[in-house]
Order: structure tokens, then sequence, then C-alpha cells
């Protein structure tokens, strides 16, 4: 029998969620950095020079795909709860397709302004 | 406490949308050559366009964040809803606290 949960509203929902978990997780770093501009400018210019490397670089492409993805996802969530259902059967599976692609596409920009 | 959490989580999700998609756009336009201090800072010091803008996504971000949180530690990691709502109280006064004084530092104020 096919698992309940191997279908793509499933994934979405993991992919939303998790996504939400690491932006939760990353944000308290991301506004310690940008404190730094406050009183220790010289620290905040050394963190973005480690943050040109690769591996670094890396890491911020994942967290901007993982805010698309959130973005996307949850669009789609607001679209479910608040708008009306044409059919019963019009999850707006389609939407996780387009969202997907759309933060791809976002990856796809940042790595090539990076590079 | 469910459902003013839900609907807090919707509208705050409302709010930041737009935000999001404008954050997206400002960092595919910002990253392209590398970043220094100075250069985000000549962009964002005295703006009264961005200060406002990234304040009122802070509060958003303070609001969404610990619900979405609470959530999780509350079906995932089995946490009673009080010790999950207190965590989640803390966190986000933290988030409010340390995203403010991000945009005071990067909008020039307090400098």
């Amino acid at each position: 029998m096919k698992s309940p949960r191997n279908h793509r509203a499933y994934w979405a929902f993991l992919g939303h969620r998790l996504s939400g978990l690491a932006l939760g997780i990353f944000l308290p770093a991301h506004f310690y950095v940008l404190g730094l501009a406050l009183d220790q400018r010289a620290r905040m210019d050394a963190f973005l020079k480690f943050a040109d490397m690769g591996a670094v670089k890396f890491g911020e492409w994942g967290l901007v795909l993982l805010l698309s993805i959130h973005m996307c996802f949850g669009l789609r969530l607001l679209a479910l709860e608040l708008l009306p259902w044409s059919s019963i059967r019009d999850a707006r599976l389609s939407w996780i397709s387009w969202g997907g692609a759309l933060s791809l596409f976002v990856g796809v920009i940042f790595a090539l302004g990076v590079i | 406490m469910e459902q003013p959490l839900f609907a807090l989580q919707r509208l705050s999700a409302m709010v930041m949308a737009p935000f999001v998609l404008v954050h997206l756009a400002v960092i595919l336009y910002a990253v392209r050559g590398g970043l220094t201090a100075a250069e985000i800072l000549s962009r964002t010091q005295g703006s009264w366009l961005w200060i406002p803008f990234y304040s009122l996504f802070v509060v958003s971000v303070a609001v969404h964040v610990p619900i979405g949180l609470r959530n999780i530690l509350i079906e995932w990691a089995r946490l009673s809803r009080g010790a999950s709502s207190v965590f989640c109280l803390l966190f986000g006064l933290l988030l409010l606290w340390m995203g403010l004084r991000a945009v005071a530092a990067v909008g020039g104020f307090l400098s």
C-alpha cells in the first residue's frame, strides 16, 4: 500500500516546515552580524570577508533557496486556507512545482551573481 | 490561545510576503561583486525608505517565526504547550530586540 505521506503535498509541507525551522535558527546569527555595524564595523568587514569563502557562499545560496521555498509554499498554504476551492480536489498541487521552479530560478540568479 | 496564534501566523505571513520578495530582490542585486560594510551602510544609513521597511519586516518576523517554532516544538519535539509557549515568547522577544538593533545599526541610528 502506498504510504499516505508519499505525495507532493506532504513533501511541500515538509519543505515548508524544515525551511522555516532553518531560517528561524539562522535569524539570530543574521541579526547579530548586522548589529556589528553599530560599534564593530571592522569585525563586520572581517565577517563579510569570511563570508566570501566558497563554502560560506554555498551556505548563503542554500539560505536564499530556503527563503524562496518557504515563501512560495507558504503562499500556497494561504491560498488553500483563504481562497475558495473550485472543486474538492483543488489542492493547488501545481503551485508546488511552480514554487520549486521559481526558487531554483532565484538560486541560479544568486549563483550567477556571486560567481 | 490556538485561534489567535493561527490568525496571527497567517496575518504576519500576508504582511511579510511582499517584504520577502523585495528582500530577495535586494539580496540578488547586492551580492553581485561582493559585499563590504561600507558599501552596505552607504545604501542604508539614513534611508527613510529602508528603515521603516526593515523595521516592519523585523516586527512581522518576530511574530511569525516563534508561532511556527511553537508548532514544531509541540508536534515534533512533544514539548508541552505551556513550555513551548514560554520558550517561543522569549525567542520572539530576542528576535525583536536583535532585529531592531540590527536595523538601528545598519540604518545609522545610535552611531
